[in-house]
């Protein structure tokens, strides 16, 4: 039997057959363990839109609390040739690459400035970005020749990091927002965005955002020039703000 | 204990040795100095609680008041003593009346210094007394109505509202875990004061004040009668008011207390003057109160390598130890702080891991020793995530590990949900039980990877002690030794807050706390 092409246009989730739709999930009712929770489960699959839910397992988790594995089929499908999503588009170099293109495009030092705002307490991403160690064998901007790295650490506030750009006459402002539980990092996103737009500085800076909850759509949408998410290393980070001021003629 | 690891005996001597010696040099500069946190812990143990109409806790009140009239440097508990036998009425009273702009402190007539001692003394008693209480009734209880087994199952609670907490950590002890921590909120260490009353609002954690412990320590002590034993509470004993944290914990009997300067400075950027002086009084507090202690240098290796730092972390513990010893702590009371955080694709990583856990097991070998999960390498893929938590936990179970910070498989997601709780409980007890008598089945090849990696990480680990002997602990840290951070000596929030203490400064607390601790 030949195998059944993948419809672009209706992709579903795939468990061992096309368009199976299998789907897995897990939840907590605030009920008790028993066959009545069980069947609730079941029901709210239903409710979502799976088809053949099966609860597969139930757990007690105390008192007033029961743990679902439920699998289902999904029944809706996806237009995957329809899909566009916002991302930076700039070609990742490396290290050296980094180095020699600011020595030939911008023909001087550029100074970046990273830090995590507001009540963030958490410097695991921007240190990975900024520090000479970098993270996962990958070195940090401290170590580029032709950056003059600035890491002002945890909890900065939004308008002493701008100060800060000023006194430096920075070319990039690098943001890194950890916690982002309830949304905290939005208002404060956006915060500093209003005060570089009130100094006058906004348009002369790359302004870039990042953190495990953060991509690029979300940085546009907050006014930032690139957004980066799980998965960037202080390379990705270089190759867009010099790329980015090169663009914007910020040499 | 029998050494698995063939350690050289003499080479952790020395070790030891010089640790003792940088604690030394440390100890000469917190004899002489007083900070604004230390005297505002005096006057919560003094018993003056309360805000003012502007939601100033009233120990600032009090203190900023001493501070102000050039006073600091004789201490809090002369002037109230002063107050006391001058005007005779309570602390609370003498607190109520300088918020109320009735009473200046330093501007009124000096008694003589054995008269102030003398009804500063009586309160003081009164409150170590309480404390006192406290440990008792946690002893007895743990006896009474039992105990977790060893490793402890820790896990934390996050959920900003108090009220939310004590329901997720009522559900948490259902499950089985020992140890219910309450994150705090992100922006708590910096803050120059304690927050009042019960909170429901915070960012990634929920306010520590003193009311939020008392409501926990009761839904705790309630759900600990249902599950037959005893759950022990857990806060944050550091940032800018690290020992007045500790008084308030002592007071609400909370059980294990995060306490560790050089966290803070690293990682908080607290000027390292301000937070050694307040670690050695909230040691003090939390050694004579039975709280055990968690230090931080698990911390360590979410900014620095887990293998090339790792003689790091047992420098610091170490230096930890020698610090909580010259506070009155006993070893047994010191949950010195590691982690399993290698790099998941690293060949033979677990290996390493074994032995950078065993060694510290046996060179602190009465320390109820803190194991910290990974998280620098968790990714989303919470299936991964789980069985890193596994490996994890098979490592605690094999060496001995006390407290067992639990990894939750949505690190780097969320704070955790409720079935993440249950399901990490749930992997640990599994591991726990399966692999129970592991450690003491299984030794060492000799000269074989572990034992050549303990080998190393001891020798380096004895190296940077030597080297930080001669150079002093500030000057060390001034260099990024730890961690990788850079902090100078008067750089970072809350020197201002560091006085000089003059001739005739009175702390009751300290004598009557090393007197008493166990």
């Amino acid at each position: 039997m030949a195998l059944e092409k993948v419809d672009l246009t209706k992709v579903k989730p795939y468990g061992d057959t096309l368009n199976d739709g299998m789907v897995q999930m897990s939840f907590t009712l605030p009920v008790s363990a028993d066959e009545e929770a069980k069947e609730a489960a079941r029901r709210l699959a239903l409710k979502m839109g799976l088809e053949d839910p099966s609860v597969v397992s139930m757990k007690n988790m105390g008192p007033g609390f029961s743990f679902f594995v439920v699998y289902g089929r999904c029944a809706a499908s996806i237009d995957y040739t329809g899909i566009e999503v916002p991302k930076v588009e700039v070609e990742t170099l490396s290290k050296k690459e980094v180095e020699a293109f600011i020595e030939e495009k911008i023909k001087r030092d550029i100074t970046i400035i990273g830090a995590c705002t507001g009540s963030d307490a958490h410097t695991v991403g921007i240190d990975a970005i900024m520090n000479m160690k970098g993270y996962d064998g990958h070195y940090g901007l401290e170590r580029y020749n032709g950056i003059e790295a600035v890491n002002m650490g945890s909890q900065v506030p939004n308008e002493e990091l701008v100060a800060k750009a000023i006194e430096l006459k920075a070319d990039a402002i690098l943001v890194s927002q950890v916690v982002t539980q309830k949304d905290v990092h939005i208002p404060n996103l956006t915060e500093l965005i209003e005060l570089l737009e009130a100094e006058g500085l906004r348009e002369k800076m790359v302004v870039v955002c990042g953190g495990p909850r953060l991509n690029h759509e979300l940085a546009k949408e907050l006014g930032y020039d690139a957004g980066f998410g799980i998965g960037s290393y202080a390379e990705d980070v270089a190759s867009f703000v010099v790329d980015e001021m090169v663009q914007r003629k910020l040499v | 204990m029998e050494s698995k690891l063939n350690l050289d005996q003499k080479m952790i001597q020395e070790a030891r040795q010089a640790a003792g010696t940088i604690a030394d040099d440390v100890q000469y500069f917190i004899d002489e100095h007083t900070t604004v946190t230390v005297e505002r812990t005096v006057v919560r143990l003094l018993g003056i609680d309360g805000v003012d109409e502007l939601d100033t806790p009233l120990p600032n009140v009090v203190v900023e008041n001493i501070q102000q009239g050039g006073g600091l440097g004789k201490g809090a508990a002369f002037w109230i003593g002063n107050a006391m036998a001058t005007l005779n009425k309570s602390p609370q009273e003498i607190g109520e009346a300088v918020s109320r702009g009735e009473l200046d402190l330093t501007k009124i007539e000096i008694k003589d210094e054995k008269d102030i001692q003398g009804v500063i003394d009586e309160v003081a008693k009164e409150t170590v007394g309480k404390i006192q209480k406290n440990r008792d009734r946690r002893d007895h209880d743990m006896k009474n109505i039992g105990d977790g087994e060893k490793p402890y199952l820790y896990v934390i609670v996050a959920t900003g509202n108090i009220y939310e907490d004590a329901m997720q950590a009522k559900s948490a002890a259902l499950q089985g875990a020992d140890i219910i921590a309450v994150i705090r909120s992100t922006a708590q260490s910096l803050l120059d004061y304690v927050p009042y009353g019960p909170t429901t609002e915070g960012f990634g954690g929920t306010f520590a004040t003193q009311e939020n412990f008392r409501i926990m320590r009761e839904a705790l002590d309630e759900v600990g009668k249902e599950v037959g034993k005893y759950i022990h509470l857990c806060n944050y004993c550091s940032g800018l008011c690290m020992p007045e944290i500790a008084a308030m914990g002592a007071l609400e009997r909370l059980d294990v207390m995060l306490n560790d300067a050089l966290y803070g400075i690293l990682f908080r950027d607290i000027n390292m003057q301000r937070t050694l002086v307040d670690q050695y009084f909230s040691r003090i507090i939390n050694g004579f109160a039975g709280i055990m202690i968690n230090t931080g240098e698990d911390n360590y290796l979410t900014t620095a390598d887990a293998v090339e730092e790792a003689h790091t972390v047992l420098a610091s513990q170490f230096i930890n130890e020698q610090f909580a010893k010259k506070a009155g702590l006993p070893e047994e009371q010191m949950g010195l702080g590691h982690a399993f955080e290698m790099h998941p694709d690293l060949k033979n990583g677990f290996l390493w891991e074994l032995a950078q856990a065993q060694m510290a097991r046996e060179i602190f070998p009465k320390a109820p020793l803190k194991y910290m999960p990974p998280t620098k390498f968790k990714t989303g893929d919470i299936f991964k995530g789980h069985i890193q938590d596994a490996m994890f936990n098979m490592i605690s179970i094999w060496t001995n590990q006390e407290v067992q910070l639990l990894g939750m498989m949505t690190e780097a997601i969320h704070t955790p949900h409720i079935q993440d709780r249950a399901l990490a409980i749930e992997n640990a007890k599994y591991i726990f039980n399966n692999c129970r008598d592991l450690g003491s089945e299984i030794t060492f090849k000799e000269d074989g990877i572990i034992q050549s990696r303990a080998k190393d990480v001891l020798s380096n680990a004895h190296d940077l002690l030597i080297e930080i002997q001669r150079n002093g602990i500030f000057k060390t840290i001034e260099e990024g030794k730890f961690g990788g951070v850079k902090r100078m000596r008067t750089g970072g929030k809350g020197l201002d807050g560091v006085t000089k203490k003059d001739p005739g400064y009175y702390n009751p607390f300290v004598d009557l706390m090393l007197e008493g601790g166990a």
